[in-house]
């Protein structure tokens, strides 16, 4: 038997190690942050918003086509797959039985545990190669498709929340399902619709394996849907690896702002919470 | 005191012989009426008649079927997944059970009100009770705010909420959330109202109001209520049915029941040798 | 008295709703089945060819169209051991600390910041990794280990910087947010009388997560160290940025390798012959069914978990 000393410190000792682990993890955070804000804000500068790249090894320039490219392509993906995501949502709490929506849900769970350069393979073969180009609409696809699980599984955890008695109360009116699912239903749980979306919106917004070999990138001004269309992560990724001090100082500063859009998605997604409605 | 009260507002229809009430108009009726929850049978073929114009209170121990009852009447009944109905269901001469009945015509004719007050969260007050107007391709304002009036005023919340119809339905009192909630069942122009134990979530001076306000609703709808209270059964209702285990045990006038039950098993219920 | 509003009657509404919102789930389900079968109706020439050889062979050479996947497969796997070697402990560590052990008042704090390691975006992790995290391995991690553990293979050899080790790193921090908050979950859901009963017999704290929290939420942990292994395996761009992208098996951890998600990055747009893109179709189609397996494996785990929190509760 140990002493009670004995294991008092070993108590002291684990707990400290535990706060040990905490911090070793948080190191990594601050550096990112650290070095992406002091490397992006020195880098950054008016031309970088307003100018195309440069030639291979000229500097200046900017990354404007690719700020667009991304919220184009961004939208395209949140125009197709945030309504897939919801109606499948609501199919499966409204009208599957049990059988069928845990069939969509496990599809759901395994869809966003697949690489995201699956998904890029996958938009390739069945777009790129039938339509014989790289195309923004073959990016918007594979974001898209990696956006639908978590739209998806936010609608029915958050459409499950609803109290049947609303559904019923509405239902007793005379209100159609399809007005009572639209009108009471959805947006009553809208706001945490909006969260989970966002956050998974902002998650996809970063993604670059998928438009390897989809939107591809572009260095010249394009926002025709069936070309190739530059997108930020994706610049980023080539002037990172690139030899060029200039092109490692404007990834810098792309990440700062790819940073900034991802973390003005998620805060805006949390205020959206705020708005809380007490159900009774 | 409470039987004091009985007495004082006793009316010739509660004494009536049961071969009087024959004569009555019958607003709805069912036939043999079993409800299911998957392999579980909750009514075991229930006769029995809602006369128009009257209140007719359904009373039982808890898990007797009162409710499963009343939510077989508007069809409510089978949205709980794995529930399913036998039997027949009459509104007037309509069979509500039949293959092509349109369900939504069904629940504009015959209302609901329940257990706990559940105005919609989102929406205001005045849309609240227009909320089966709009929703159902009504656009006309004029009519929407008459509509709005009217109902407000049936359900005797128009004075206390007439300067904030557009604050939320959710800042009222529990009481006045449940009397919005009948408002709303009153603007599509029912003519049954069904009440699933619609006090039982309330405090005694709303409980009041509710029970006022169904009293005055007979006038011009057929009401329906489902209650746990005897004393509630004894004070509104012309009619009284007593459920137990699924069965329909005794139906008459309510005074009748109350003091006169044909059945031993009223009796004990009734005063409360039982439950 | 006779129902004299003017509704307006839509019969075909619900009927619509109804049937629209049903295919649109059996869309995405469809999809997701026409992504298995699309990788591999593309990978068969290369299954033709090489057949089970493919898994064993070490040879990945363009010119004469001779692919073996083994180099990448060794890198996934091993890449991803480092990164479940570092990360489970961390992850263990933080999660202990945010649910029982540390002060109230820091735990929201430390929580919202990794649930922010989870939002950076896998390129500027490897941007990171290049510029940041690569010298600080080659100047001071590399050298010490060995000089610590140089008398093992695994830690011999010139120190680039840029290779095996590297990339595990990058990928523990990656997955710690997974393995970290899941874990939290399930610490949070062992039953409150289970840890008084430790601390009624005298159990320390750390005590009472020895012989309760740990054993208690042994199957839930473990699929959260399967779900973030899941994640690490698929990782694409910040691996590729820092591994050095040699298909050779190396047993030193210091030297360049390659993974699977990372040969397919660098390579697909340039191939050109259609067994090349076959071969590399056919690394996809391993990847996936190797972290759909590992994602199933590790959602029964958890759930079979949280069945047994909840029976234990009720």
């Amino acid at each position: 038997m140990k002493s009670h000393l004995r294991r008092r410190a070993e108590n002291k000792i684990m707990t400290g190690l535990m706060f040990l682990f905490a911090i070793l993890t948080i190191i990594p955070l601050i550096s990112i942050f650290a070095f992406v804000i002091t490397k992006g804000v020195t880098s950054i500068n008016l031309d970088f918003f307003t100018h195309l790249p440069k030639p291979v090894g000229e500097p200046g320039g900017g990354m404007a086509n690719a700020i667009v490219g991304t919220l184009l392509l961004v939208s395209l993906a949140c125009l197709w797959a945030i309504p897939v995501g919801i109606l499948a949502g609501v199919y499966m709490v409204e009208f599957a039985g049990p059988r069928i929506a845990s069939t969509i849900r496990f599809t759901a769970d395994v869809l966003s545990g697949i690489p995201s350069i699956v998904i890029g393979v996958f938009a390739y073969s069945l777009m790129v190669l039938p339509m014989r180009s790289f195309s923004t609409i073959s990016g918007a696809f594979a974001l898209g498709f990696m956006l639908i699980p978590t739209v998806l599984r936010t609608t029915e955890e958050m459409i499950k929340l609803v109290p049947q008695t609303l559904r019923e109360g509405a239902l007793a009116l005379g209100i159609s399902r399809f007005k009572t699912t639209i009108h009471i239903v959805l947006s009553t749980t809208l706001p945490g619709i909006i969260t989970g979306t966002l956050l998974g919106v902002a998650r996809i917004a970063g993604e670059t394996a998928p438009l390897l070999f989809t939107a591809f990138g572009n260095r010249v001004w394009s926002t025709n849907l069936f070309e190739p269309i530059a997108a930020l992560p994706l610049q980023i990724f080539v002037y990172a690896i690139s030899p060029f001090e200039d092109w490692q100082r404007q990834a810098w500063a792309g990440a700062l702002v790819l940073i900034m859009m991802v973390f003005v998605l998620s805060v805006v997604s949390r205020s959206a919470t705020k708005r809380k409605y007490s159900f009774s | 005191m409470e039987n004091d009260t009985i007495e004082t507002e006793m009316t010739a229809e509660q004494t009536m012989t049961p071969s009087l009430e024959e004569t009555r108009k019958v607003k709805m009726f069912t036939e043999d009426l079993k409800a299911y929850f998957g392999t579980f049978r909750a009514l075991h073929g229930i006769d029995m008649r809602i006369f128009s114009n009257r209140a007719t209170a359904i009373i039982g121990p808890s898990g007797c079927g009162k409710s499963t009852f009343i939510r077989c009447l508007n069809r409510m009944h089978e949205f709980v997944p794995g529930a399913r109905t036998e039997g027949k269901v009459f509104l007037d001469e309509k069979d509500l059970f039949k293959k092509d009945i349109d369900l939504i015509e069904i629940r504009r004719s015959i209302g609901m009100v329940f257990q706990r007050p559940n105005p919609f969260p989102t929406l205001s007050i005045y849309d609240n009770v227009c909320a089966g107007l709009k929703l159902s391709g009504i656009k006309n304002k004029s009519f929407l705010n008459q509509a709005v009036e009217e109902s407000l005023l049936k359900a005797a919340l128009w004075e206390e909420v007439k300067d904030k119809l557009n604050h939320s339905g959710m800042s009222l009192s529990g009481g006045q959330q449940q009397r919005l909630c009948i408002a709303r069942a009153l603007a599509v122009k029912p003519e049954v109202i069904l009440f699933d134990e619609p006090c039982s979530a309330l405090d005694p001076i709303s409980t009041g109001k509710v029970e006022e306000l169904i009293h005055s609703l007979k006038e011009n709808y057929t009401i329906v209520i489902v209650t746990h209270n005897m004393q509630q059964a004894a004070r509104i209702s012309d009619y009284t049915g007593y459920f137990y285990l699924g069965t329909l045990v005794e139906f008459g006038a309510t005074k009748k029941i109350f003091t006169n039950p044909d059945k031993q098993e009223t009796e004990d219920y009734i005063t409360g040798r039982f439950g | 008295m006779t129902n004299e509003i003017p509704f307006k009657k839509i019969w075909w509404e619900d009927p619509l709703f109804k049937s629209s919102t049903a295919f649109l789930a059996w869309f995405v389900f469809g999809l997701s089945v026409l992504l298995v079968f699309i990788l591999g109706k593309f990978s068969l020439p290369s299954i033709a060819q090489f057949g089970l050889h493919f898994f064993s062979s070490t040879e990945w050479n363009p010119v004469t169209e001779n692919f073996g996947a083994l180099p990448f497969i060794y890198g996934t796997i091993v890449s991803s051991l480092i990164a479940i070697l570092i990360a489970v402990p961390l992850s263990l560590g933080v999660a202990l600390y945010l649910s029982e052990l540390g002060p109230m008042w820091i735990r929201n704090p430390l929580n919202f910041l990794i649930e922010l390691l989870a939002a950076i975006p896998s390129v500027i992790y490897g941007l990171w990794g290049i510029f940041v995290l690569v010298p600080f391995v080659r100047k001071y991690v590399e050298p010490f280990l060995s000089a610590c553990f140089g008398f093992h293979p695994l830690f011999q050899g010139p120190m680039y910087g840029i290779g095996m080790l590297s990339a595990g790193i990058i990928l523990s921090i990656m997955i710690i947010p997974t393995i970290s908050s899941i874990s939290r979950e399930v610490f949070s859901l062992v039953p409150a009388s289970l840890k008084e009963g430790a601390f009624a017999i005298g159990a320390t704290r750390w005590e009472m997560i020895r012989l309760v929290m740990l054993p208690y939420g042994r199957s839930g942990v473990l699929g959260a160290v399967i779900l973030g292994l899941g994640r690490a395996l698929g990782e694409t761009m910040a691996v590729t940025m820092v591994i050095g992208n040699r298909p050779d098996i190396a047993i030193s951890l210091f030297a360049p390798a390659h993974t699977m998600s990372s040969v397919i990055a660098n390579e697909f747009s340039e191939a050109t012959t259609s067994l090349y893109a076959a071969s590399l179709m056919e690394i996809g189609l391993a990847l996936l069914v190797l972290t759909l397996a590992l994602n199933i494996l590790a959602r029964m785990l958890v759930w079979s978990f949280y069945g047994k929190a909840k029976g234990t509760r009720a």
